[in-house]
């Protein structure tokens, strides 16, 4: 590894003003509805909230704290007021409590407050509901929410659903707002890049509302100089893997949700669940996030000697240094002991789920589909894997793993693992296929045309025009992976020479066990390398294309600028911790400072459960 | 500059009067103005006037002619008088002209004498016509106030805000009053008239009468009133030439005058200054004008013709045929500066810069004659203040040339006032300028401020000039100058003489990307002027969709309205458009219109979803989407709670499958309805619940309820295959503790998953001695790890060693115990050592 030469990361910018403007925003919206009233909250709004306000803050006035759910109140406050996502069906719950108030010859005042911001249709739903005169509106612009140093998270899961499976573009506008509050709170961005539709969108969508609010941000010194933004679907294979880095295992295991995660009985071995923050202010956590699984072990047991030899140091000490010990060491001591038992906890809880014959075959099998060896094999182990109803959501992600890595399952295939996985999981998820489908996560090789066909043709061709002309006409038939063609382009599987050290790591692939260099983060390193996407052609055109890059202002090239250095790279549809920490570790080997912007954190199950049709 | 105090009248001890011309009018008008209606803007604005209008024969020829002119006398504009008989002239604040007619009517005329609108003052007016009418102009706005022939009081505090008030009745009134006037006090608008000898004061419930306070008893019967600009003081004159000047709340007398005239006056006005004390009227007669205030001495000038007057916020201008003249007070300054042998540092500064020009060593005489009275900088701040008091342009310049002298002999003195002076008074020059003919004073144009003289400027549609000030005065471009522009494009639409790419061209030329342009806004005017082509043109140059939007809509050019919106990415705005579209059009339009622009259609979708499935279901239709259709039917069948109709929801899937000739779909809907009827009759049966499960679940769960044959039924009729149904029937026989069953189905023929399965089945439900029964046969290559769950080692270690298996050997060797396996551990080293010798 060329240690020399290499520069330090910059230190990212200080987000801890987001969460103040927002709270103080909240704060201002609450007081606009003055006097005693009852706060409606909605359920995915707890969490967030949680991390920008304390308790105090929403009992502003506030009598009761309902969160919202399908069921009546029965309240005697004067004043509701709700606190929302623009969700139709979140409209109808409020015009169904206010028309029953209405019933009952109640008279209260309802305000609502939409989070991030309002949309037309949900207007549209009250007044069908015959209730707009009665509720007065106003939008709580928290747009961003910053769960780490280097993530901010848009708290929008559904944007993926809604973009990518159902077309709907409207929270573009809130990216671009999100856009336009980071520009002008630590840009102005001087460099662009982008790869996917609503990547573009939001990106132009972004531009016209700089234009139209004029402001001055000339002659500022920026914190963040570059802005990467990139459509989930430029990559679904990466996130559809098993996560191995300790963050993304212990999303997967427990689901970290806006920051903090829930450690069961199992892990805290006692009989409560503990609530635990996780991020760089976690001492234990902080060390072993980008680790791979299997040298968090050996990290932890031999922190936790470290940490009893520094309690041992009390034997043989006067009553001053006790003192000492006592007042100040001992409080630190005891935290970072109480963290460590719990990631232990954790650690024993996983080893005990994932050890299992069927993980490491698991690993195995997907690791084959990504080198593309073995495929009958792999094919009959996810048969097998849903033949015996190991797990829906496993099944389906192993289904798509293997149609996205192939371009499309052969028809055979195809009719068949549908055919068993409607047989164990229940027939239902004929809507769930069509839903996959419709996305190209899980699609159908058209006849006659096999992977390696279109894939030689390409490589083959690709200094010719006409090879170009070939592959639109296939991405025209259906939307393609491609993803051996650009697996073998940008050299994505690293070659094996003897064991992949995976407690040193020496590329981004040490995120899948060595295996893999996913390739959403591959092509962000490949970009920023040229500054451009000059060279990458070849690779566009296996991705679709809709790239840009855009220079905003002169004067670039100052490396003197920190802020060149430091790159907010926009996830569009979620990202997953996988790609975080190989983001992070790219950082630190090429002296860059990654943030992460993102619609919401995904990893492969989240997207799954985005596609399942339920029968409700 | 001897001669320049000429001019100069003194009223009493301190106040100096003049009156000088500001304009020779242009306007050659034959007519004598007491033939004619005359009414005239303040703050030096246009003049109206309705000739013949004294005449009443009906003669068409004799049609009265309505004319606007500036104040230079330069005609804007004029039309034919068609309309009513008219009363009353007056302007509003906005330079609107109010033409009160005898039915109580008002037309509201733009200075251009184009027509905006009218209204009427109510019935009672109607019934009893206008006597007399007057206009005023108070806090709220642009009032009117009418005497009707019933002799009763109506009026309207703001026009724009229309509330008819109707005045209590004066008792006893038989005939009209003498005079009247509106006074606005504390905000409450009230009449005051006289009748004879007696006050009375209307306001909104009562009338009162009231004696104005040191009024003399012989003073005789009142014959005209007048209020001043800012309603403070009223002066009465009566019938035997006395005037009572007083505040006009009637508390107080400030002086009186007898000016032994008896005949009635034509006008009386008041001349006063803000911030000044000294109070005046100016009386007219029709030879006679007279300046009268706290002096028993007054100014009289001859009036060589017929004269109007015009009071303003500091003066009175004097409109007459051939010239218009402004009478005011001398301001301090002025008279401290120019007052014959003033010793004022003002007046010292002014002359030691021109000893200076001179040449002559005085200069530094009456220089250091400020100097040592240290009053230099209250010397220069009285020649910039003078300055601006001044019309002509040379007193101006040698004013300003002393201060900029004096200045020079001061350490910082602050240069804004200086600069400012002499950018209003350029400002001022040029639009006092006989072509644009605004006489503002310097004290008018500061109480109208730089905003509304544009907008004045713009009214009159002096462009050009409007944005030379602005840049000029370097007003920010979306005050200034953008605002100008959108007004110049307003007007530039309403030119129909012109091709709509004509006008398109030149507004787009003129105003490029000029930052706070609303193109709409130009637009929507177009619209309103029946352009809806040039509208569309304009709109193109707006680069916010969100306003193109709306008025492409209320211009039905709804299409286009919609791809802007997908355009603008703004969904809210798709979904105005839609709903819009939902609303206007019939169903298969509409649905047509959405097939062509997907990303509308997605919303719109998504909003059906929720709100209404039963329009997503047409949607489908009418595209002939089948595969969405038949997901939709799959969708509706979840929420149906009877069977039938399940299975009638998932009959019309299937339907629409076949037809999106999506066989597998349809198949996988057959096999469900064909599940859902087995389920029921499972349920009815077995009295357990069965139905919603899957068909795995549904076979397993017979299985565990040891219902083999029904099971097997099933395995066959959905031709489950074999592997699935081992692996399930295995599971579940293993879950059930039902061995004997499972060895009986293990020889009922060859297992397709082979017999690993059972091992580990059997283990995981810690039966070994089951498991054993299955090890030998598992397949060679998997019997080492059957052997090792099962716990055998030995065997294990057999079966790794006859296949001379290195990995194998290790592998069971791990799991030896050094104590417990000693055999084992032997016989596997020896023959890990003889494979090695190989």
């Amino acid at each position: 590894m060329a240690f020399a030469g290499r520069r330090d990361a910059p230190e990212p910018p200080d987000f801890a003003i987001l969460k103040r403007l927002a709270r103080d925003q909240l704060i201002y919206l609450l007081e606009q509805l003055p006097g005693r009233k009852d706060l409606f909250i909605e359920a995915d709004l707890m969490s967030p909230l949680d991390r920008i306000a304390n308790v105090s803050i929403l009992k502003h006035e506030v009598d009761k704290l309902y969160k919202v759910e399908n069921r009546p109140t029965s309240s005697t406050s004067d004043q509701f007021c709700f606190l929302v996502r623009p969700r139709i069906k979140t409209m109808k719950y409020i015009a169904d409590i206010i028309n029953a108030d209405k019933m009952a010859g109640r008279s209260r005042k309802y305000k609502i407050i939409f989070s991030p911001q309002k949309f037309y249709a949900c207007e549209m739903v009250l007044e069908e509901e015959g209730v707009f005169g009665d509720v007065s509106c106003d939008e709580w612009s928290f747009y961003l929410l910053p769960l780490d140093d280097d993530i901010i998270s848009m708290e929008l899961p559904e944007f993926f659903r809604d973009y990518f499976l159902e077309g709907d573009h409207r929270w573009i506008n809130c990216v671009a707002r999100a856009l336009q509050l980071l520009n002008s709170l630590y840009g102005p961005f001087s460099k662009a890049y982008g790869i996917g539709r609503c990547a573009k969108m939001s990106y132009e969508l972004w531009r016209d509302l700089e234009e139209e609010s004029e402001s001055d941000s000339q002659g500022r010194k920026p914190e963040i100089g570059n802005v990467f933004l990139m459509d989930r679907d430029t990559d679904y294979v990466t996130a559809l893997c098993s996560q191995v880095v300790y963050e993304g295992l212990v999303d997967d295991t427990f689901r970290i949700k806006c920051g903090s995660v829930d450690f069961g009985p199992d892990v805290t071995s006692s009989d409560k669940s503990i609530k635990v923050l996780l991020n760089s202010q976690d001492k234990v956590f902080s060390q072993i996030r980008n680790e791979h699984f299997s040298s968090v072990f050996g990290f932890l047991s031999q922190k936790s000697r470290n940490l009893q030899a520094q309690y041992d140091r009390r034997r043989g000490m006067d009553i001053k240094q006790m003192k000492n010990f006592v007042s100040q060491e001992l409080k630190g001591l005891k935290q970072e002991h109480r963290l460590l038992s719990l990631h232990i906890g954790a650690c024993e809880s996983i080893m005990k789920k994932k050890t299992k014959q069927d993980f490491q075959e698991m690993i195995k099998t997907e690791h084959s589909l990504l080198e593309g060896f073995d495929i009958r094999e792999s094919t009959s182990f996810i048969e097998e894997h849903i033949d015996r109803q190991v797990s829906p959501i496993e099944s389906l992600r192993l289904m798509c793993l293997l149609s996205i890595t192939e371009n499309g399952l052969i028809p055979k295939d195809y009719r068949s693992l549908k055919t068993q996985y409607l047989q164990s999981y229940g027939p239902e998820h004929l809507l769930t296929f069509h839903n996959l489908k419709r996305i190209g996560l899980l699609t159908e090789q058209s006849p006659g045309e096999t992977l390696t066909a279109v894939e030689s043709k390409v490589s083959k061709l690709v200094t010719d025009r006409a090879a170009g002309k070939i592959t639109d006409a296939f991405n025209s038939l259906a939307r393609k992976s491609n993803f051996r063609g650009i697996s073998k382009k940008l050299g994505l599987i690293p070659r094996v020479d003897g064991e992949y050290d995976l407690k040193m790591p020496r590329d981004m692939a040490y995120v899948f066990s060595g295996a893999y260099i996913p390739l959403s983060c591959k092509i962000i390193e490949q970009v920023l390398e040229r500054k451009s996407w000059l060279g990458l052609e070849e690779v566009l055109r296996l991705l679709n294309g809709n790239e840009f890059s855009v220079t905003e202002s002169a004067g670039e090239d100052s490396p003197a600028w920190e802020s060149q250095r430091i790159i907010l790279t926009v996830f569009l549809g979620g990202c997953t911790f996988s790609e975080i920490a190989a983001l992070r570790f790219l950082g630190k080997e090429k002296g860059y400072k990654f943030i992460f912007l993102t619609t919401a954190i995904t990893n492969s199950a989240r997207m799954m459960e985005a596609m399942i049709e339920t029968k409700a | 500059m001897d001669c320049y105090t000429a001019n100069w009248n003194p009223l009493g001890e301190e106040a100096f009067y003049r009156k000088f011309e500001l304009y020779a009018m242009e306007w050659s008008l034959k007519e004598d103005l007491r033939d004619c209606l005359v009414a005239a803007a303040p703050y030096g604005g246009p003049i109206a006037l309705l000739k013949n209008s004294g005449r009443k024969e009906k003669s068409p020829s004799a049609r009265p002619l309505l004319e606007i002119y500036s104040a230079s006398g330069l005609l804007l504009a004029s039309i034919p008088w068609k309309s009513g008989q008219l009363v009353h002239l007056g302007w509003t604040a906005s330079e609107d002209l109010l033409c009160i007619q005898e039915d109580g009517t008002v037309l509201i005329y733009n200075l251009f004498c184009e027509f905006k609108r009218h209204f009427s003052m109510g019935n009672e007016v109607l019934q009893n016509h206008v006597l007399e009418a007057k206009v005023f102009h108070t806090e709220y706005g642009t009032g009117v106030a009418i005497l009707t022939g019933a002799h009763r009081f109506s009026l309207t505090t703001n026009i724009d805000d229309l509330k008819l008030r109707r005045m209590p009745e004066v008792p006893g009134l038989q005939k009209p009053p003498s005079c009247w006037a509106v006074l606005s006090q504390d905000r409450v608008t009230i009449v005051l008239l006289a009748v004879g000898q007696d006050l009375y004061l209307l306001d909104n419930t009562s009338c009162s009468v009231v004696t104005p306070p040191g009024m003399s008893p012989a003073a005789g019967a009142y014959l005209r009133m007048a209020v001043s600009f800012n309603y403070r003081c009223l002066a009465l004159f009566t019938d035997t030439g006395y005037i009572w000047m007083g505040l006009s709340t009637l508390k107080e007398k400030l002086c009186e005058f007898n000016s032994s005239i008896r005949s009635p006056p034509k006008q009386m006005v008041w001349c006063m200054r803000p911030r000044s004390r000294q109070r005046a009227v100016v009386v007219a007669w029709d030879h006679q004008l007279m300046v009268a205030g706290n002096s028993t001495e007054c100014i009289q000038f001859v009036l060589d013709e017929d004269s109007y007057l015009v009071p303003e916020l500091d003066g009175v201008r004097i409109l007459s045929r051939t010239s218009h003249e402004f009478l005011h007070e001398i301001p301090e300054a002025s008279q401290e500066i120019f007052k014959i042998a003033s010793m004022a540092p003002g007046a010292l500064l002014l002359e030691a810069q021109k000893e200076y020009e001179k040449e002559s060593q005085k200069a530094d005489e009456y220089l250091r004659e400020i100097k040592d009275q240290k009053l230099l900088p209250e010397a220069v701040s009285q020649c910039i203040e003078a300055a601006g008091y001044e019309h002509e342009p040379e007193t101006q310049k040698s004013l300003l040339r002393a201060a900029s002298f004096g200045k020079c002999f001061i350490d910082k003195f602050p240069p804004e006032s200086f600069v400012r002076m002499c950018q209003d008074l350029r400002v001022l020059n040029a639009i006092r300028d006989y072509q644009i003919g605004i006489p503002l004073t310097f004290t008018q144009y500061k109480r109208l401020t730089i905003e509304v003289l544009l907008d004045r400027l713009v009214l009159r549609r002096l462009y050009p000039l409007a944005i030379r000030i602005c840049e000029y005065l370097r007003l920010s471009e979306i005050q200034g100058v953008s605002r100008i522009l959108a007004h110049w494009a307003c007007y530039k639409v309403q030119q129909k003489d012109k091709s709509d790419e004509e006008v398109a061209h030149a507004i787009n030329q003129k105003l490029g990307d000029t930052p706070g342009i609303s193109y709409s806004e130009i637009a929507a005017r177009a619209y309103d002027c029946g352009r809806t082509e040039l509208a569309i043109k304009l709109l193109e140059y707006e680069p916010r969709s969100g306003e193109q939007v709306p008025l492409l809509l209320k211009m039905k050019r709804s299409k286009l309205a919609l791809s802007k919106a997908i355009e603008s990415g703004d969904t809210d705005l798709v979904y105005t458009v839609v709903l819009h579209l939902k609303n206007e059009l019939n169903r298969g339009t509409f649905f047509m219109t959405l097939q062509n622009q997907p990303v509308a259609l997605s919303l719109y979708r998504q909003f059906c979803k929720h709100q209404e499935r039963k329009t997503l279901k047409d949607l489908y239709n009418q595209d002939d989407n089948h595969q969405e259709l038949g997901n939709f039917h799959v969708h509706s069948s979840y929420s149906e709670q009877r069977i039938e109709g399940r299975v009638g929801a998932l009959q019309n899937a299937v339907d629409a499958y076949y037809k999106a000739k999506n066989e597998f779909a349809a198949k996988a809907t057959e096999d469900q309805i064909k599940l859902l009827r087995l389920q029921r009759h499972l349920q009815e049966d077995f009295d357990k619940p069965y139905l919603d499960l899957s068909l795995h679940d549904t076979v397993s769960n017979l299985i565990l309820d040891g219902h083999h044959k029904r099971a097997e039924q099933l395995y066959r009729e959905f031709k489950i295959p074999d592997k699935r149904y081992w692996w399930l029937k295995i599971s579940a026989l293993a879950t059930r503790g039902d061995w004997e069953e499972m060895e009986k189905f293990s020889k009922s023929k060859k297992s397709p998953i082979g017999y690993l399965p059972f091992v580990e089945i059997s283990v995981k439900h810690h039966n070994r001695y089951e498991a054993k029964k299955y090890a030998p046969r598992v397949t060679p290559e998997q019997r080492v790890k059957a052997f090792i769950l099962v716990g055998d080692l030995d065997q294990a270690a057999d079966a790794a060693i006859e296949h001379k298996n290195e990995n194998e050997m290790n592998f069971v060797l791990s799991k030896c115990t050094a104590s417990t396996d000693v055999a084992v551990v032997e016989k596997l080293n020896r023959a890990r050592a003889q494979l090695l010798k190989k």
